[in-house]
């Protein structure tokens, strides 16, 4: 009795005396971010792990909903001078954050925390979109994907096609013959179906073609940049795509991915393009029929054939904490950043690795010999160095431009517009969102 | 004699209305203000820089074909919605008012969609008349040959939204209209039944006149319903689509605002739908309201 009483005693003591050393709280770091469910449960286990492997910082990780709603939480909190250490930001938000004034580029912070990181061991076309003029990295990736295109193998094979390369992608007229025959043979109902119209038909579209989304090298180069997507080729492919919608050899399943996706699952249609990142879901949901993945056409004839760009989000570090606070940070990014847990994410949710080194280790593990699929992305991302208009997109105001680019491309396919005047209103319309945006940072 | 109490305190009086007063100006005025003050600048989200436009939010409004397209919407669909739901809660509601059995049941169960969040309403008839997973939709392509796609064809989107919006409401019709049936004196449909009236001519010219009061309430309220609070449903099954047919005010201020940072545009947009909805309110009490009677 004495003796824990004595006990107690002393540890008032020793608080008194050294009131932090002794009882030190590890720095808490917050991260605010827009993974949910299973990506929610590899995230957490990251953040659980890099907590374990240190006692000086805490990670904490909060769920603040779906991308947009991060976004908006992200900035009230700033407003409010409550702002996490890092936030999630979807790739549309990147010229909002880059312009904030908020942010902690992560190039300096890495700098700053004397961390030696060589940029040109990552993924470039993935960095590539998250850099500055200058080629500076302002956001870490962190999940990032491309679109590839999946097909109905069983489908493939009554029609009398072979299976697709998955390194080597075929035309767009290859892809009109093939939709042909499912369609005359009555195979299935319609030809092929796209998620995400904008980004997987002209963003993706134009990278891979080395076409200008936009001027000022796709908005990377000055804020006055104006739209190009009515060029001639890409009128050309949305007219292609509406004359196949026509004939059924295209279906047009809506803007996000649950239309389409449903429409492939139900085997309505034998092509589907969409995310890498559906595998995980396709693996679920389309059980009763074998597919697979290859990349996505490419126009015959073209002399260099370009990497495909990324979607997905980024994490941005906002300024306004102490000092010591960002060195946890840096090393949080880091630990993320390493082989075992650029290993872990890309298994389970199919997202990049965004470090060369973790594609390359998993490659000498022979994962990807298991997992062919997985690999598809990552070549036809990896297929040549990013040009100045192959590197990504950066617009103001994107997430309205691409609801523009939606509306526009639903008027040619229910017939109301033509190609030409739909995508000339799309370029319009946008150019003046771009102006309003350009007026409020000027 | 009627009884007056005085108060001594001059003060007293401000003190009880304070409360109302507190919740007023922080809820509804302070954000109203804010609001107009926004829709004269441009700023970025993060709050580092505005600057003072003028009327550049709104002259980009009205010049902008679409944003008057979008109130040509908002206001088709508004009526589409209280059209619908007005007259079938009063039709369900007359139908109910005879039941001979079960009355209580019948109600409770008539009551139900209301209790649906609009969100949740959106959901279900998502699930219903999806053109790729919509169980009725399969139906309707099967067995009826219609090409029935609210995913290409915004006429198709705009009945379906009709559909989601007006379900839930036929539900909060229904109780007001029941409810003012049952204030309607017996005698007096029994007076014109005697005197040789149909049902329908009792309906029209007895109970219908008698219901007036409710039916003008009931307007403005499924009118300011279809404004705002069909937003989830909007959300849920359309997100405005296809090709922005459905895009009513309400979604617009919430995409501009909320998913795109544009707040100028966004605030000057709600300032916009704040006046619609008073310009109409004010429509309805001073012509409509004249022509409805209160009381026997």
């Amino acid at each position: 009795m004495k003796l824990t009483k004595l006990f107690v005693f002393l540890m008032i003591a020793v608080s008194l005396v050294f009131p932090i050393s002794v009882f030190a709280e590890p720095t808490t770091i917050d991260w605010w971010h827009a993974m949910r469910g299973p990506r929610g449960d590899l995230v957490d286990k990251m953040i659980g792990d890099f907590n374990a492997s240190q006692s000086e910082y805490k990670v904490v990780g909060t769920n603040k909903g779906n991308y947009d709603e991060v976004m908006n939480a992200g900035v009230a909190a700033f407003r409010a001078k409550k702002q996490p250490h890092i936030l999630q930001v979807f790739e549309v938000g990147t010229q909002t954050m880059m312009l904030s004034g908020a942010i902690y580029p992560v190039f300096t912070l890495m700098k700053d925390a004397g961390i030696e990181v060589d940029w040109s061991r990552y993924m470039q076309a993935v960095l590539s979109y998250y850099m500055n003029a200058d080629g500076n990295l302002m956001s870490m990736p962190f999940n990032s994907s491309t679109p590839v295109m999946y097909y109905n193998v069983d489908m493939f094979q009554k029609a009398g096609i072979a299976p697709l390369s998955k390194t080597d992608p075929i035309t767009w007229d290859e892809l009109g013959e093939i939709t042909k025959k499912i369609v005359d043979g009555k195979i299935a109902p319609a030809g092929m179906v796209t998620a995400w119209q904008s980004w997987t038909q002209i963003e993706n579209y134009s990278a891979i073609h080395n076409l200008a989304f936009a001027s000022k090298a796709n908005g990377y180069e000055g804020l006055d940049c104006e739209l190009q997507i009515n060029n001639p080729q890409v009128v050309k492919h949305i007219a292609r795509l509406k004359s196949w919608a026509d004939d059924n050899r295209f279906m047009y399943g809506g803007q996000k991915y649950q239309g389409p996706s449903a429409e492939f699952v139900a085997q309505n249609v034998a092509v589907y393009m969409d995310s890498i990142s559906a595998i995980g879901k396709l693996k679920k949901s389309a059980k009763d029929f074998k597919w697979d993945a290859a990349p996505l056409p490419v126009e015959a004839g073209t002399a260099k054939l370009q990497n495909s760009i990324i979607g997905g989000a980024s994490l941005w570090v906002l300024n306004g904490h102490p000092k010591k606070e960002y060195k946890g940070v840096a090393a949080f990014l880091k630990f993320l950043a390493s082989n075992d847990m650029q290993e872990y994410w890309h298994k389970g949710s199919g997202y990049f690795p965004i470090t060369i080194d973790a594609y390359d280790s998993l490659k000498s593990k022979g994962y990807y010999d298991a997992e062919p699929l997985q690999e598809v992305g990552i070549t036809q991302l990896n297929r040549a160095i990013p040009t100045t208009i192959s590197r990504g997109l950066r617009l103001g105001y994107f997430v309205q431009i691409r609801n523009i680019i939606n509306e526009e491309l639903e008027l040619v396919w229910n017939g109301k517009k033509s190609p030409q005047e739909a995508l000339d209103n799309a370029v319009a319309r946008s150019n003046e969102q771009l102006r309003t945006f350009e007026k409020t940072y000027k | 004699m009627i009884k007056r109490s005085f108060f001594k305190s001059k003060y007293l009086p401000y003190l009880l209305i304070l409360p109302q007063m507190v919740v007023t100006l922080t809820f509804f005025y302070w954000p109203a203000i804010q609001g107009l003050s926004q829709s004269f600048l441009l700023s970025d989200p993060f709050g580092r820089q505005s600057k003072f436009v003028w009327f550049y939010n709104y002259i980009g409004l009205f010049t902008d074909p679409l944003y008057l397209k979008s109130i040509f919407t908002t206001f088709f669909f508004s009526l589409a919605v209280a059209a619908v739901s007005l007259s079938l809660g009063l039709f369900i509601a007359s139908m109910a008012n005879r039941a001979l059995q079960a009355k209580a049941l019948i109600r409770t169960m008539l009551i139900w969609p209301y209790a649906v969040a609009p969100a949740i309403s959106g959901i279900l008839w998502l699930f219903l008349l999806h053109p790729s997973y919509g169980i009725v939709a399969l139906g309707i392509k099967e067995w009826l040959g219609v090409d029935w796609n609210p995913v290409l064809y915004g006429s198709d989107a705009m009945v379906m939204i009709v559909m989601a919006s007006a379900w839930k409401q036929i539900s909060y019709n229904f109780v007001f209209f029941m409810a003012g049936m049952q204030a309607i004196p017996k005698s007096l449909i029994e007076a014109a039944a005697i005197d040789g009236a149909s049902p329908f001519k009792r309906f029209w010219f007895i109970s219908f006149p008698l219901l007036s009061p409710t039916f003008f309430f009931l307007t403005v309220m499924n009118i300011i319903y279809s404004f705002f609070e069909t937003f989830g449903i909007i959300h849920t099954i359309t997100q405005g689509g296809p090709g922005g047919s459905t895009n009513i005010l309400v979604y617009k201020v919430y995409q501009d605002g909320f998913v795109g940072l544009n707040l100028g545009s966004s605030a000057a947009q709600s300032v916009v739908l704040m006046s619609l909805i008073i310009v109409i309110t004010f429509l309805q009490f001073r012509f409509v309201e004249k022509k409805v009677q209160y009381g026997g």
